[in-house]
């Protein structure tokens, strides 16, 4: 008889890594239907080309490193759509393709693999992909245009204003509030229906992927900031519109809470949901670029660390409670 | 007060596959081998010599400092002295007692007609000589953590909780013996005199609920509290936080927030110490998992090797992936089933492939699960890999000596990293650098 002898515990839970994936990937399906549905089949074909070259990445460098498959773990499959959620659905396929490869390979892979990059792959490649292709990140095609599924250059889109290029002059968009809500308005696939995100966002609480400490101190910093600091005069319209347009929802949702690049201290995930929050609103206020998510996450990455480090929580014994 | 509990986890409790079960006695093995390790401090020193011949209850071995008595669980003759493997792991010397089936009792076991006129200190000698340790698993010798806290106790804790999956040993033994327990109970109060006598039970016991409530019937001012099922709130210093909100500190021990914690099977074993003259030499022992044929709650004594208490079982299944010493959370893995049934050895738990949870690459996702489980409130993830880089400055920082083991991290990794593994050896490292 074979007895196994390994350390204890001998019994584990049921999660798994896969698992959370999928759940993660369940979750982003709200926001992918509604970009499909606002912005054409398009969008579709460009989450497509995203998790295809996420997962080509991931596997080339798997084979070059001579690693185990890391496929079936599912994070590849889950970067991929997290990037085309934040690319508009005018993109060309192959800006689509360089992205999904650079997150996997450059951003993931190279810097530690799974539960190892210090800085969001998605977001990371979006970054990238801002330097190279300005143009196709920044230009939307304009509400109900019709897009070719074709190849396309910048100059065949019909392009419009997003909500944000409003607020940016400053002035409010004019989308109606519920518009906003439910996604009628022009913006990357999968940031422009809170509806949809917020039923993503759900579903991980309810399945607990995620806490509400980051969404909630990401969110609430950048209320509280927009509301103190309106542009116009009427201050909780102006936040009402801040929170809905852009991409606040969804990187708060499912980029700020990214497991390898957010910390994971109670405490230091909330300083770290308001490190982002407020970052987020200075460079909507003052960047070049009407958006500022990508860019407050990305500098928050790179704190998450130093946030750990110095917001440890107080252990068992150690508390005011404990005095007795 | 409200308690403020953190962390824990709800594994399958699986209990149902032993406590359906009715109490049986194991037959008395042939041979018992008593290890000279059994408690935590030093060893004992062999009492008798090999061919000595020697009576079920006398002492056959002890020792000065923080050391209890063993004595002969069966009468016969002393057949060797030598080392045999422990199913804390390694060899360890035992005593080897060829049995011969008369079960003769040792001549000084007799029970103290009037218990009630003992003093506290004469309590605390009868418990020490009857060898008896913390029962539910540490081995702490009883006799000491009852001294250390005399004068100092405004509440003592009866841990009745068994949070471990699987284990139903002190179910069974509160279903059984509800009375004895109790008085067991009482018998520690006179020793320490608490304001606050408290049995902590989890709900997932209903029926030795209902047995205690009719035995407190004679014991008016023990608190039954009954505590919602968590994992591991049958820790020490997590029974304390819910059964009082208080903590421990660091570093501390119960009698530093006034309490006292005794085991439900530690209790028992004083009772039988004092009103049976019996000393530690029998304990129930839970032999489950589904690598087991027949699973149930047997009265073993000690030195009786896992081989026969499997087989008073049923048996090995078909489909055996390992054998542990102890429950699914906190047991040892054992290699060799010949190792002996020691007086803290609540369960043995056979499990099949279909729990092995393992995973051929274990990896972090940072996904800070273990963080929230905690009943420590540390942070597992960094204590791992701090372990991992030999790091004894972050390993102090963040406290790595505060573990308690108790697995919950590792449960709920998702990663299914060896997290736990990683921290003893991590603990070993700083232990050998302190030097």
């Amino acid at each position: 008889m074979n007895l196994t002898v390994s350390s204890s515990p001998h019994i584990r839970g049921k999660d798994t890594t896969s698992r959370l994936m999928l759940d993660v990937v369940i979750a982003l399906l709200p926001a992918l239907i509604a970009g499909m549905i606002f912005q054409g089949l398009r969008a579709a074909l460009v989450a497509v080309v995203c998790v295809l070259s996420a997962l080509a990445g991931e596997w080339l460098l798997g084979l070059i490193l001579r690693r185990h498959n890391t496929l079936p773990d599912g994070s590849a499959l889950v970067t991929g759509l997290l990037l085309a959620l934040t690319l508009p659905a005018s993109v060309p396929y192959h800006v689509a393709a360089i992205g999904g490869l650079f997150a996997m390979v450059m951003v993931k892979g190279l810097c530690g693999g799974l539960g190892q990059n210090t800085f969001n792959p998605a977001l990371g490649a979006r970054a990238f992909l801002m330097l190279l292709f300005p143009a196709c990140l920044t230009r939307f095609p304009a509400l109900g245009a019709a897009l070719p599924l074709g190849g396309l250059s910048p100059a065949d889109v019909v392009t419009g204003a997003t909500p944000l290029h409003h607020m940016q002059m400053p002035a409010l968009p004019e989308a109606s509030l519920a518009e906003m809500f439910l996604g009628r308005i022009g913006g990357c696939i999968g940031e422009t229906s809170a509806l949809a995100l917020l039923i993503g966002g759900g579903y991980l609480l309810f399945r607990r992927v995620i806490s509400v400490r980051i969404p909630a101190a990401y969110l609430g910093t950048v209320a509280v900031l927009t509301l103190a600091f309106p542009k116009g005069d009427s201050p909780v319209l102006w936040m009402a519109y801040s929170l809905l347009g852009g991409g606040v929802l969804l990187g708060a949702i499912f980029m700020a809470t990214d497991y390898a690049t957010s910390p994971v201290g109670p405490m230091a995930q909330v300083a770290y949901g308001v490190g982002c929050g407020a970052l987020t609103v200075v460079f909507r206020y003052t960047g070049l670029f009407p958006e500022g998510v990508t860019y407050a996450i990305l500098i928050m990455n790179a704190a998450a660390w130093l946030l750990d480090r110095y917001l440890v929580p107080t252990r068992y014994g150690a508390g005011k409670e404990a005095a007795r | 007060m409200k308690s403020l509990l953190f962390g824990g986890v709800h594994p399958d409790g699986r209990k149902e596959l032993s406590a359906a079960v009715p109490l049986t006695a194991m037959a008395l093995p042939a041979q018992a081998a008593v290890p000279l390790r059994q408690h935590i401090g030093a060893p004992c020193k062999p009492l008798v010599a090999v061919g000595d011949a020697v009576r079920m209850g006398q002492k056959i071995g002890g020792g000065e400092g923080l050391c209890v008595p063993i004595h002969a669980p069966v009468s016969g003759v002393v057949e060797a002295i030598e080392d045999r493997p422990h199913p804390g792991g390694g060899l360890c010397p035992a005593i080897i007692i060829k049995n011969d089936f008369l079960d003769t009792p040792a001549p000084c076991l007799k029970p103290y007609s009037h218990p009630e006129l003992l003093s506290p200190e004469e309590l605390v000698s009868i418990i020490h000589d009857a060898g008896i340790v913390g029962m539910g698993g540490a081995a702490f010798p009883t006799d000491v953590k009852a001294k250390t806290g005399m004068g100092r106790t405004d509440t003592l804790i009866l841990n009745a909780c068994e949070c471990e999956p699987y284990i139903t040993a002190d179910d069974a033994l509160l279903r059984s013996r509800p009375g004895d327990v109790l008085r067991g109970l009482a018998l520690l109060a006179r020793i320490l005199t608490p304001c606050r006598t408290v049995i902590g039970l989890e709900d997932n016991k209903p029926e030795a609920a209902a047995a205690l409530r009719e035995a407190l019937k004679d014991h008016p001012g023990v608190e039954l509290k009954t505590l919602p099922t968590r994992y591991p709130q049958g820790a020490e210093k997590q029974l304390i936080q819910a059964a009082t909100g208080r903590q421990v500190p660091p570093g501390g021990l119960p009698k530093d927030v006034g309490c006292a914690v005794f085991n439900t099977a530690t209790a028992y074993a004083a009772y039988r110490a004092v009103y049976e003259g019996i000393p530690l030499i029998e304990r129930i022992v839970t032999v489950t998992g589904e690598g087991v044929k027949q699973p149930r709650n047997l009265t073993v004594r000690v030195g009786t090797s896992f081989l026969e208490v499997i087989a008073a079982a049923g048996g090995l299944g078909n489909d055996v992936w390992k054998v542990l010493s102890g429950g699914p959370m906190m047991g040892v893995a054992q290699e060799d089933l010949s190792v002996p049934v020691t007086k803290s050895a609540n369960a043995i738990v056979c499990l099949s492939s279909a729990q092995n949870g393992e995973s051929a690459h274990p990896v972090c996702i940072r996904c800070g699960k273990c963080l929230e489980v905690c009943p420590m409130r540390l942070e597992p993830l960094y204590l791992y890999r701090y372990s991992n880089a030999g790091d004894a400055d972050a390993l102090n920082r963040l406290h790595l000596m505060d573990c308690i083991e108790c697995g919950c991290c590792a449960y709920a990794c998702p990663g299914k990293l060896p997290l736990v593994e990683g921290f003893r050896a991590g603990k070993q490292a700083l232990k050998e650098g302190a030097k």
